[in-house]
């Protein structure tokens, strides 16, 4: 850690507050890069399905880093940094493909899908004249290989060396979410980014954030899709790092909105397409809606029968990509596909309760410019980061800043 | 100019698509948005991608409608019910290429570039892309569209996309 960031003093009220200058400090990110993406951390990488066959790669990153996700001849599943080892070049430049290896284009040095160094062009000169000395070792400055686990058909990866196995991380009951959710082999629909104006930690915080959803995001409260006087809960992993909302689709005819005049309560507003929500129960529990994360930068989403994968991409302080992919299962008949597509009108950089979310954590970004030194208020739910029925709580917020502040030694 | 077609009929496509789009970007970019479900067939189809899922093949949209009534819902929730800060596009069209034309349906591409200028006076590109459009002319010579796909160039979408393409 930086002596800058080392003498920076978290608030002695301790996870109710959060001190703007996390949002802002250039020094910091550096640590975060270094300390929670290539700590002992997991994170999602790609679904197995974008890796549909043998000798085949997509490019992904942990934090800022890039790396190559492969899979192999055989079959197995392997994660390297997409770097090589002799000048620092990108090995991959696509985004996914076909391949045997993976040869650099700058001097043609070459890996097999695990991450190999196997080749080095000219390594003996030419004529005997040139290349490398014999006691050369370039292999020891090959791109670092990540731990890979392949869970429920998400593929994720570490580079730390003390990072827990996969599922004690994730923590029973979010790994029982995730298998609910990944209940088949997956079809990839498509994908899109969304750049965020924000700091990375804005937009997790976003999404762990159930006391929001349903004030924000009208489109959400008027059709009842998600309402915090539905039945639902809270749970979040015993770290903090994780973290589970959702909410039964039941319709209720609950009027707490209304009564408490609330903007996002509109009862007279209905769709001329109600179609756009028309939705099947295809996990048989009447769960509508299921928002999970796992930390620092996954999302898994249930929106009804709108299902995906997010992941974050910080690209500096204030820049955030956040990469969508969008699925559903193998055995979807063309009935259920375009039941999914036409829901994917509710999330994604134009969704109708998901728009605002890129744009909300834009103004915190910018609202706290001038403040480094005040402090977010995070009472609701009390102080802790336990699990509750209640979704009026920012308890998995504090459980993100928990495991923040244990990453980063705050 | 299509082979097996006469010059005046090439030209009349031509200028139908021209025309459909150019009134099109322009209730777009001067906040006319209840107009634009109007420059549809009732049933319509309307749908944002990428060319990165085009190229593999993917259904996947941003926006996806099969009716006008879903455009129109599309619209009612920006004026009442999503939240986005004040903005508004320039849309620069590029010459409509017509690709044929089958049964009173014409198939033409057209580029097109978007500015998007916020309140804040901040003013970016915020789309490049391709209108991929089914064109249907009625017996009266009127155009609207039975089909439109947006298909940008980039994968990334700024902050959100909440007007129309």
């Amino acid at each position: 850690m930086n002596i800058h960031t080392a003498l920076r003093q978290w608030p002695a009220e301790g996870l109710t507050r959060v001190p703007y200058w996390v949002y802002s400090d250039r020094d910091l990110y550096e640590d975060e890069m270094a300390r929670v993406f290539r700590g002992n951390t997991w994170h999602f990488l790609c679904l197995e399905a974008e890796l549909p066959k043998p000798n085949t790669f997509r490019t992904s990153h942990v934090g800022d880093m890039p790396v190559v996700v492969t899979r192999d001849a055989n079959g197995n599943i392997h994660a390297f940094e997409n770097r090589c080892a002799h000048r620092g070049s990108l090995l991959c430049l696509k985004e996914r493909g076909e391949a045997r290896e993976i040869v650099c284009c700058y001097h043609n040095w070459t890996y097999n899908l695990e991450g190999t160094l196997t080749g080095i062009a000219f390594r003996r000169g030419i004529a005997g004249k040139g290349g490398m000395q014999p006691d050369a070792k370039p292999e020891s400055h090959a791109p670092r290989k990540l731990k890979v686990e392949v869970f429920a058909g998400l593929v994720f990866g570490t580079l730390g060396k003390e990072t827990p196995p996969f599922e004690s991380y994730l923590g029973v009951e979010v790994a029982q979410r995730i298998r609910r959710v990944m209940r088949a082999p997956v079809r990839v629909l498509g994908g899109y980014s969304q750049m965020l104006p924000s700091n990375w930690k804005l937009y997790m915080e976003n999404v762990k954030d159930s006391y929001h959803a349903s004030l924000l995001h009208m489109f959400f409260t008027t059709f009842r899709l998600n309402r915090l006087s539905q039945k639902g809960g809270l749970v979040v992993s015993e770290t903090g790092a994780n973290h589970i909302s959702y909410s039964m689709s039941a319709d209720i005819a609950g009027k707490e909105y209304e009564q408490a005049g609330m903007r996002s309560a509109h009862d007279e507003y209905r769709l001329e397409a109600p179609e756009l929500l028309q939705s099947v129960d295809e996990f048989g529990d009447g769960i509508g809606l299921q928002i999970l994360t796992v930390f620092p930068g996954f999302v898994l989403q249930q929106v009804r029968n709108s299902l995906a994968v997010r992941r974050i991409v910080p690209m500096g302080l204030e820049k955030t990509e956040l990469v969508w992919t969008l699925f559903g299962f193998e055995t979807d008949d063309e009935a259920m596909t375009e039941l999914r597509l036409r829901q994917a009108n509710l999330v994604g950089p134009a969704g109708f309760i998901s728009m605002e979310d890129g744009a909300a954590t834009g103004f915190v970004q910018r609202g706290v410019r001038g403040a480094p030194d005040e402090q977010s208020v995070v009472e609701m739910g009390g102080s802790g980061t336990s699990s509750e029925e209640s979704r009026v709580s920012e308890a998995a917020v504090r459980g993100f800043w928990k495991s923040y502040r244990q990453q980063m030694g705050f | 100019m299509l082979a097996g077609s006469s010059l005046s009929q090439s030209l009349e496509h031509q200028l139908a698509v021209q025309d459909l789009n150019a009134r099109y970007v322009e209730a777009i970019d001067d906040d006319k948005l209840e107009a634009w479900p109007d420059f549809f067939v009732d049933d319509g189809r309307y749908l944002i991608t990428t060319a990165e899922n085009v190229a593999q093949n993917l259904p996947l949209g941003m926006m996806y409608a099969t009716s006008r009534k879903m455009l129109r819902d599309r619209v009612r929730a920006l004026r009442e019910a999503n939240v986005y800060e004040t903005q508004r596009y320039r849309h620069i069209l590029g010459a409509p290429r017509v690709i044929g034309s089958d049964g009173g349906v014409i198939r033409a591409r057209s580029g097109f570039i978007v500015a998007r200028i916020m309140h804040t006076g901040e003013m970016t590109i915020f789309a490049t892309g391709s209108y991929e459009d089914r064109v249907l002319l009625d017996a009266g010579g009127a155009a609207r569209f039975a089909e439109k796909t947006v298909v940008l160039d980039s994968r990334a979408v700024d902050t959100l996309l909440a007007i129309p393409l």
